[in-house]
């Protein structure tokens, strides 16, 4: 009748560690330790809908300490991955450990020492934002006096000590995420999984939520795993971005290392007036080009191993066909181009999922 | 257990925060109270009768004396007078009348010659309430115009039939009372209970709580606790509201109030369990909004509330059997109307208690707890 009987943090057992973890029901979450440095283990995990594998024999691991990304279009099974990772799925095949706790096997363990923050606005927007962090960090067990410091502590980092008292559903999207990610910090974990953090958030907002991010990580002892389809999100953010794409692993390395491992590390965007059928073959031929790629409009995205090398050769052969440039720009490659390199297809081109009911927003509530 | 509280706390700093619900789950079961109550708890007044009066002669005269009495007192019906008894038939066929009398030529001859005299009244038997109330008065008025002018009960060798009514008259609307305030509490749970939970699927919230370290047992008793105050309070106000409304006084003692608030208690808990198990596994926000009106006739009107459970079909009367609201409002019929005590509404206690705990213990089993 385990189902019947609380799961307290004494249930998983790792007593030695457990005594000597600071603060073991306040302030510390009471993590111990993990085994061997891996925050986070994935080890050939997998997810199956009846035939359909959304999650396919995906392994890595993350470090202490580190903030990792995993990138891919919609559908590329991002969120069923962390999903599973943070206890909401069951798991196929494989299995996850995150603190040294199996997700499958000590789910309320694993879950005491993580924050999550989901996808789609899970605060209260009836309550304030004083109670949405309170009544949360009850669910954690954290105790009155460390409650009330990481509340005090967590609105100052947010930069939302003002609406202390306001309702949730008074604040913007923005602020709401910051209340949420607040809300993810409040029985101090470990690690921290943030699932598309700032998807549908207005760019000046975004930028404070990555400025806030970095913030936290530094003054806390933290883990982070996000998901994004942003490019500029995982290249600005993260230590190392695992690709994921229809549900496996295509690239796991640092932004650097990525971008340096797609050959050709200059990209030329070149747009033309009147260029012949065959410009593309002609501009293959230049030096130290390793791909053109056309898109629309007569412009041609051209990766090369040299950029001023390639830049004065397609001058020279315009000006000798006599074909005007129009436009002309000289770029590093970006995470687009490496998504392109290992999937052959463009991060921008993303499939939107159907939902067949979509509740609406309760009427007051700020976009 | 702290956990559960936490989730108690939570859904009442919501509900206290929105009144337009609390009021809305309220106003319903007293508009039906007050609707119902004195839609059918009335007495046939004002009836048009026709009369076709053929013979003139001295009894007669009697029968419409005899009509003119209840026009004057009862109010029963009024009379018209018709010369032809065709169209007096016609006029009842197509409701411009509601009955017609008819007395036929000859009629006082008859009385007096002792030759089986009659009288013949038409009526619309579409209409059970009129034509039964019609009939019976007109019983009444023959069987008055036949008996002599002693009251055969002081006539020693006739039978006579008593009758000890054991409480005062109850109007209808006092009787509706128990029910009332049992949909209340029904209403209560079906706005505050089972659907918040699937809204807050629907809209992802819930991931919020599943993600935390709260077993599946604190986040099912701690809804359904929350539930339960929502529908206390509902049962509560509407409790002293009808009374005041329909006149009943039982519920100001002391003592009977302690019942009456343990049957509330007892009833939320069983209601709020009954609910949540039912849309323990709904996905569809829809659902429980299509199933309120299905639901509500099923457990409600089985129940005894409106009509008695004795004059139910053999199959209705199994639904009533297993349904919580026919003993929630036993129980409460017998604190209210007939100002009992703990031992009428024991077995009542023990159904509610038993089943609110069988059915928190299966919808935690089919919780669940992932996506």
């Amino acid at each position: 009748m385990s189902w019947l009987r609380p799961k307290s943090n004494s249930d998983h057992g790792v007593a030695p560690s457990f005594a000597t973890s600071v603060g073991a029901k306040g302030g510390r979450s009471g993590c111990p330790e993990p085994p061997n440095g891996d925050a986070i283990l994935v080890d050939h995990i997998t997810k199956k809908y009846g035939d359909f594998t959304a999650v396919d024999d995906v392994s890595f691991t993350v470090k202490q300490g580190e903030i990792f990304g995993l990138l891919g279009p919609n559908g590329a099974g991002k969120s069923t991955l962390i999903r599973m990772m943070t206890t909401l799925l069951p798991i196929t095949g494989g299995r996850a450990l995150i603190n040294g706790f199996d997700v499958s096997k000590e789910p309320d363990s694993a879950r005491q020492c993580m924050g999550v923050i989901p996808q789609a606005l899970t605060s209260d927007i009836d309550l304030t934002v004083e109670e949405n962090l309170s009544i949360y960090a009850k669910l954690y067990g954290v105790d009155a006096e460390h409650r009330k410091r990481n509340i005090d502590e967590l609105l100052e980092t947010v930069d939302l000590t003002k609406w202390r008292h306001a309702q949730t559903k008074t604040l913007s999207g923005g602020m709401r995420r910051r209340l949420e990610i607040a809300r993810g910090l409040v029985h101090s974990p470990k690690i921290f999984f943030l699932d598309e953090p700032t998807t549908g958030l207005d760019p000046v907002s975004r930028v404070s939520v990555w400025e806030m991010l970095t913030r936290i990580k530094n003054s806390r002892d933290l883990t982070i795993l996000i998901t994004t389809h942003y490019m500029d999100e995982a290249d600005r953010l993260c230590d190392r971005i695992a690709i994921v794409d229809h549900g496996k692993l295509v690239a796991l390395d640092s932004p650097a290392a990525l971008k340096a491992s797609v050959p050709g590390t200059n990209v030329i965007e070149a747009q033309f007036v009147n260029a012949p059928a065959d410009w593309q073959q002609e501009l293959e031929k230049l030096d130290e080009v390793t791909s053109v790629q056309p898109e629309a409009a007569h412009m041609y995205r051209i990766l090369t191993g040299n950029g001023s090398q390639t830049t004065t050769g397609l001058v020279e052969l315009a000006v000798r066909k006599g074909i005007q440039v129009k436009s002309l720009s000289v770029q590093n490659t970006t995470l687009d181009d490496v998504f392109v390199h290992f999937t052959g297809r463009q991060l921008r081109d993303e499939q939107v999922k159907a939902f067949s009911f979509v509740m609406p927003d309760r009427p007051g509530m700020r976009p | 257990m702290n956990r559960m509280w936490a989730i108690v706390e939570r859904e009442l700093r919501k509900f206290f925060r929105s009144p337009a619900l609390m009021l809305v789950s309220m106003v319903f079961p007293l508009v039906q109270l007050i609707v119902l109550g004195n839609a059918f708890g009335g007495k046939i007044k004002e009836a048009r009768l026709g009369v076709v009066d053929q013979d003139g002669g001295t009894q007669s005269v009697k029968v419409r004396e005899a009509l003119a009495a209840v026009e004057a007192n009862a109010h029963t019906f009024y009379p018209v007078d018709y010369d032809s008894d065709q169209q007096a038939m016609e006029d009842v066929r197509n409701g411009r009348l509601d009955g017609a009398i008819v007395i036929p030529p000859e009629y006082s001859r008859r009385v007096y010659e002792e030759n089986h005299p009659r009288i013949a009244l038409i009526v619309d038997n579409t209409d059970n309430f009129m034509s039964s109330t019609l009939e019976s008065e007109f019983s009444d008025l023959v069987k008055a115009l036949n008996n002599p002018d002693v009251d055969p009960s002081r006539i020693s060798q006739q039978i006579t039939l008593d009758t000890v009514e054991l409480y005062p008259y109850i109007e209808y609307m006092k009787y509706l009372l128990p029910g009332s305030i049992a949909l209340a509490m029904f209403v209560s749970v079906m706005i505050g209970g089972g659907m918040l939970y699937i809204d807050d699927k629907a809209r992802g919230v819930h991931e919020g709580y599943l993600v935390t370290p709260i077993t599946k047992f604190e986040l099912v008793a701690g809804l359904n606790i929350a539930g339960a105050i929502k529908a206390i309070l509902a049962g509560i106000v509407i409790t002293v509201l009808g009374a005041l409304l329909s006149g009943l006084g039982t519920i100001f003692i002391p003592q009977n109030f302690l019942w009456v608030l343990l049957m509330i208690l007892v009833t939320s808990l069983a209601f709020n369990t009954m609910m949540f198990l039912m849309m323990v596994r709904v996905e569809d926000p829809l659902v429980p909004r299509a199933t309120f009106g299905v639901l509500n006739t099923l457990l409600f009107f089985p129940s005894g509330a409106i009509y008695p459970i004795k004059a139910f079909p053999s199959w209705l009367r199994w639904i009533a059997y297993i349904d919580p609201f026919s003993y929630s409002v036993h129980g409460l019929k017998a604190l209210l109307l007939k100002d009992a005590g703990f031992v009428a509404i024991r077995g009542d206690l023990a159904f509610l208690t038993i089943s609110a705990a069988v059915m928190i213990t299966v919808a935690t089993m089919l919780f669940k707890r992932t996506l």
